[in-house]
């Protein structure tokens, strides 16, 4: 007798911390480096005065989550990651329009805002690169490559990692800028060409620049502000911008629908898109480009005035038909044409 | 019975009248809801007078209760009585708490997440109810008994079944949006891109279920093989180093995912120290065989033989040296008597640990996401289905459904190969023999195959230990405390500060840890305790059941619970709570198998004696069976605290930026290519929860089966 009573006991206490409530304050999911994250929420704390809490996920993660707690959010604001998952979340309803002002921005900032509806502000741009490593490279004798088609030479067989695009966005963003360089057909031919020599499509899209760095793998594609990132790190690579022209995403800043912190949530974007706030990332090694102009930028980070670029139609690629479409052909003629040469 | 059902009829009525019905600001455990006792804080008959009507319900299996109680005229007219008003006001509770609300939108009104008022009523409602059925003669007619059966099997349905339901019925969702229908399901379940032979048959890759099939049996057959060589070897022989071997059997599993994965990679890579030696001594070709099958064997291998190892060490200890010498006695030699007495003994181990190994690999997330190459399995898939660039929430409820089927089959085999023999060796009898010492040849065997693979773990973690201190793993190799000083600094001027950039999921992740560890092992052990020596209807059900949650891969988990505990009437997410409740009915499995593996071994004869001289189950629980328990009982704490720190895919979804977790830090510094800082913190937190095993091995101790476990001179 005794003895259940302790039972129904230590069941009651366990769940009296049921009703713990939340505090309230900023909560921040942001997808950008952990360090750039804290860094951005200390800064903000001492500007503004109020409290954030911040955590960082992937952006496929916190779509997942946003879009499962939608209705009752537990997250006022996202901040940073690609644009995609950014415009896709403003399609679905799942973001409102914070109606900060962007006409300082550069012009694709304020595209990207304009795209959304207001719900997706633009804050960095990441270009599309190619990391290939000097040592394996001279150790095989082959010659670097320069541009988007050198990638399908048949010396490269097995040499090549590129992320699979149904899990990475940065692998659709090199598909769809493929496609939109060389047009959709001859586009896929290059991809299953260049599909031949690839030894493995890694899940994650920061992957192949990672093996490529520690010479797991010869040459990667990905986005170049990693790859200026694991340069200065002190690995073997060199980074290659292709002759073509490339493509590159935008990162996005965008407040949940349904957070009971609407004031606080519009500090927080008009901040991140300030010149001193995005001039921070440089103590922490942020090298994509920032949105503001008078930002400043570290002087190995990527230049967009150098770089041949596509003009990239987020509007058509971002679509989730476009995008469906587009991964069932990769699926059928990329993947399923074989040439992935070890198992 | 009678009393047992007052006291719980006064804590019910308390828990309506007085404490706060929904969830309340600043916590219960502050008691700001003292103070002011209506708005937010009301309780439910304050509420029920002022608005919510519906609010009387729950109290009418009170008034039901209080009346068999008070009118009924026999014994089984009140436990009937309790029965039905117990499970009435339950059903009542939970009627208004889903229908009436704005989620389920029945009716429309506001009725907001429930809390402690609502918690105290359903626990007592239910130990109404319970109490009730032990008065009509079930379980022995022993409340403690049907009321723990209740207990368990109502979390299980709250945090396990409830939440699934959710993510499962997705899998037939018709496209386009046309709501639920069985006529998509076959075919994407058939679907030869979940279940391909091709690598069988020759033409290319298999499908991600035969892959997670093939990898599962083979993890699960090598890590019982290892785990029984080692259990052995501790148990068998007199090799010196026990203590060393010990802590080595102990280090995989206190490792973050990701870790392990990057040393092989380190070590066996393309560009790997070993395989530069090979090229350079041998001119061998350096290739990338390590990215694919071979590569996450090895490291499921190396992170899973220390389970196998834990379930049985307790079990190979176990049997008794009596029969082991009654059969030298009777004349047999000693490989007879490993093969003809100690090792059917061991059944039970060897089944739960081939259980564990299978379920444990085919639900891995993080070797195969590193190591993987273009080896896709399920676990993988499923993830990739909910954040991949094209989320589809259908394929990973399939592909989940899947996975479910393995784990269903795997422990319909296992219950089939341990039958229905009795395996009891400790009978409380004089039982003071010497263990048989192993023959030669299995002797040589355990040796040959255990300690060069205890020697390849002490490289990994040596290699581990170095990376954090030198300035780029593999390239770079100067030596620093910089990783250590960004992730731990410490401050002490006016006062100690943490500065440094891990403390706060340091700290969070050891709370959170250390509050689940306890209540999963107790949870786990009262599982296994009624499913070993209790009979109820419905028992194999129960015990399916209660392993569900380990099976389905973490990802699952995290979103399911977040689909069904983001919303009223239970609302968690964002919480500390959520993530020890996550942890502990994922980590609960590993609890009832080790605790269902060593009870099996202790005769019931103990349990009955204990009876008949006049002591309760609950008595018999504490005073015999648990004291024989400790190995299963450290087994339990350990896993279950080393896993709420080290499991990740689960706490991706539920991590807040409140409460954050160590896993989830080191993950994204992995995935930011910055190896130094989260091997840095893999170090600290191994060296913790070294140091807390040590602690709790020395407070749990050891059980004395016998008076002394000897084994015979070789």
């Amino acid at each position: 007798m005794n003895k259940t009573l302790t039972l129904g006991a230590v069941v009651l206490t366990a769940g009296l911390g049921a009703s713990t409530a939340m505090a309230q304050s900023l909560n921040v999911v942001c997808s950008n480096e952990q360090a750039w994250c804290d860094l951005m929420a200390q800064n903000f704390e001492i500007e503004t005065g109020i409290d954030v809490a911040i955590v960082r996920k992937s952006t496929g993660e916190t779509l997942a989550q946003i879009r499962a707690e939608a209705g009752n959010p537990k997250v006022d604001v996202w901040w940073g990651g690609t644009g995609d998952p950014h415009l896709i979340a403003a399609s679905e309803d799942l973001t409102v329009p914070s109606g900060v002002d962007v006409s300082g921005q550069l012009g694709w900032s304020q595209s990207m805002t304009e795209m959304s509806g207001g719900k997706a502000v633009g804050v960095h741009v990441g270009l599309l690169g190619i990391i290939y490593n000097t040592e394996v490279l001279a150790e095989k004798g082959l010659e670097p490559p320069a541009c988007w088609r050198d990638l399908a030479k048949p010396e490269y067989e097995g040499e090549i990692q590129v992320a699979n695009p149904k899990s990475s966005g940065t692998a659709y963003t090199e598909l769809a800028t493929l496609v939109q360089l060389f047009g959709e057909d001859e586009g896929f031919k290059l991809l299953a060409d260049i599909g031949r020599n690839v030894n493995q499509y890694t899940k994650s899209g920061s992957a192949p620049g990672k093996a490529t760095a520690r010479g797991e793998n010869t040459i990667g594609i990905g986005f170049m502000h990693d790859m200026v990132n694991l340069k200065k790190q002190g690995f073997p690579v060199e980074i290659v911008a292709p002759c073509e022209g490339t493509g590159y995403e935008v990162g996005a800043v965008s407040i949940i629908n349904g957070t009971p912190n609407m004031d606080s949530a519009k500090k927080w974007v008009e901040y991140v898109i300030s010149a001193p706030a995005q001039s921070a990332g440089l103590e922490v090694g942020v090298f994509n480009i920032p949105s503001n102009p008078d930002a400043s930028t570290d002087p190995d980070a990527p230049d967009m005035a150098a770089v041949k670029l596509i003009d990239y139609d987020f509007a058509t690629y971002g679509a989730s038909d476009t995008r469906a479409r587009l991964l069932d052909r990769w699926e059928a003629e990329v993947k399923g044409a074989g040439g992935v040469v070890e198992e | 019975m009678k009393r047992i059902a007052v006291f719980w009829l006064v804590v019910g009525v308390i828990g309506w009248a007085l404490l706060p019905w929904y969830l309340t600001e600043g916590g219960f455990w502050r008691f700001g809801w003292l103070a002011d006792m209506s708005g937010t804080n009301i309780s439910a008959l304050g509420a029920a007078l002022t608005g919510k009507p519906w609010l009387w319900l729950p109290a009418l299996g009170f008034v039901g209760a209080a009346l068999s109680l008070g009118l009924a005229r026999s014994q089984l007219a009140t436990a009937r009585g309790l029965f039905a008003s117990g499970t009435a006001g339950l059903a009542l509770l939970m009627g208004q708490a889903l229908l009436i609300g704005t989620r389920y939108g029945v009716w429309e009104a506001e009725n907001p997440g429930i809390g402690a008022g609502a918690f105290v009523t359903a626990a007592a409602l239910l130990f109404i109810a319970t109490t009730g059925i032990s008065g009509l003669g079930k379980g022995r007619g022993d409340a403690f008994v049907t009321g723990l059966v209740g207990a368990i099997v109502a979390l299980v349905a709250i945090f396990v079944f409830f939440p699934l339901t959710f993510i499962l019925v997705r899998a037939f969702e018709l496209k386009g949006g046309g709501g639920l229908g069985f006529g998509e399901f076959l075919p994407r379940f058939l679907s030869s891109n979940i279940w391909g032979i091709g690598c069988i048959t020759g033409g290319g890759s298999c499908g991600p279920a035969i892959n997670s099939f093939l990898l599962g049996l083979s993890t699960a057959a090598g890590t019982t093989i290892m785990g029984l060589m080692f259990a052995l070897i501790f148990t068998r022989t007199d090799f010196r180093a026990k203590k060393l071997l010990r802590v080595l059997t102990v280090l995989p599993i206190i490792t973050p995912p990701f870790v392990i994965g990057l040393a092989l990679i380190l070590l066996f890579g393309r560009a790997g120290t070993i395989t530069e030696f090979f090229s350079w001594a041998f001119g061998w070709e350096k290739t990338r065989w390590l990215y694919g099958f071979h590569g996450v064997w090895l490291a499921q291998m190396l992170s899973f033989t220390p389970i196998a190892f834990l379930v049985l060490i307790g079990v190979v200890e176990g049997v008794s040296p009596s029969m082991e010498e009654a059969s030298q006695t009777l004349d047999a030699n000693r490989w007879q008597t490993f093969r003809y007495v100690s090792f059917p003994l061991m059944r039970p181990g060897l089944a739960n640990a081939f259980l564990l190994g299978f379920i444990e690999s085919i639900a891995d997330f993080g070797n195969p996401l590193v190591l993987g190459g273009n080896f896709n399995v399920l676990s993988t898939e499923i993830y990739f289905a909910i954040v991949g660039t094209i989320a589809d929430p259908a394929q990973a409820a399939i592909l989940s459904i899947t996975l479910l089927t393995f784990t269903l089959t795997a422990f319909l085999a296992q219950r089939f190969w341990v039958g229905k023999k009795n395996y009891a060796t400790v009978t409380g009898k004089a039982d003071s023999g010497r263990h048989a010492a192993l023959n030669p040849v299995l002797r040589w065997t355990a040796y040959l195959l255990a300690l060069p693979w205890a020697f390849f773990t002490m490289v990994l973690y040596a290699l581990i230990i170095f990376g954090s201190f030198v300035k780029l793993w593999g390239y770079d190799h100067t030596f620093t405390f910089e990783h250590y000083l960004r992730g731990f600094k410490i401050v002490v001027r006016n006062g100690v500060h943490f500065t440094g950039a891990a403390w706060d999921s340091y700290f969070t992740t050891l709370t959170i840890s250390a509050i689940a560890a306890p209540l999963t092992a107790a949870v786990g052990l009262a599982t296994a305790y009624l499913l070993v020596r209790q009979k109820f209807t419905g028992k194999d059900a129960f015990e399916f059941s209660t392993m569900l949650s380990f099976a389905i891969p973490g990802t699952v988990i995290g979103v399911a619970y977040i689909m069904a505990f983001n919303f009223p009437p239970i609302e968690l997410t964002g919480t500390g709570l959520i993530l020890i409740i996550v942890f502990i009915f994922r980590n609960m499995p590993v609890g009832v198998r080790g605790g269902i593996a060593a009870m099996s071994q202790l005769d019931r004869s103990l349990d009955e004696a204990s009876i008949m001289l006049g002591a309760n189950s609950a008595t018999t629980l504490r005073r015999v069976i648990l004291p024989l328990m400790g190995p299963a009982i450290l087994a339990a704490l350990t896993y279950s605290f080393v896993r709420a720190i080290t499991s990740v895919s689960a706490v991706i979804f539920l991590v807040s930026a409140r409460h954050n977790m160590a896993t989830s830090f080191i993950v994204g510094r992995v995935e930011n290519g910055e190896y130094g800082i989260a091997i840095a913190y893999a170090s600290v937190l191994i060296v913790t929860m070294l140091t807390v095993i040590i602690a709790m091995q020395l407070v749990i101790g050891r059980r004395t089966l016998r008076r002394a476990d000897r084994i015979e001179a070789h």
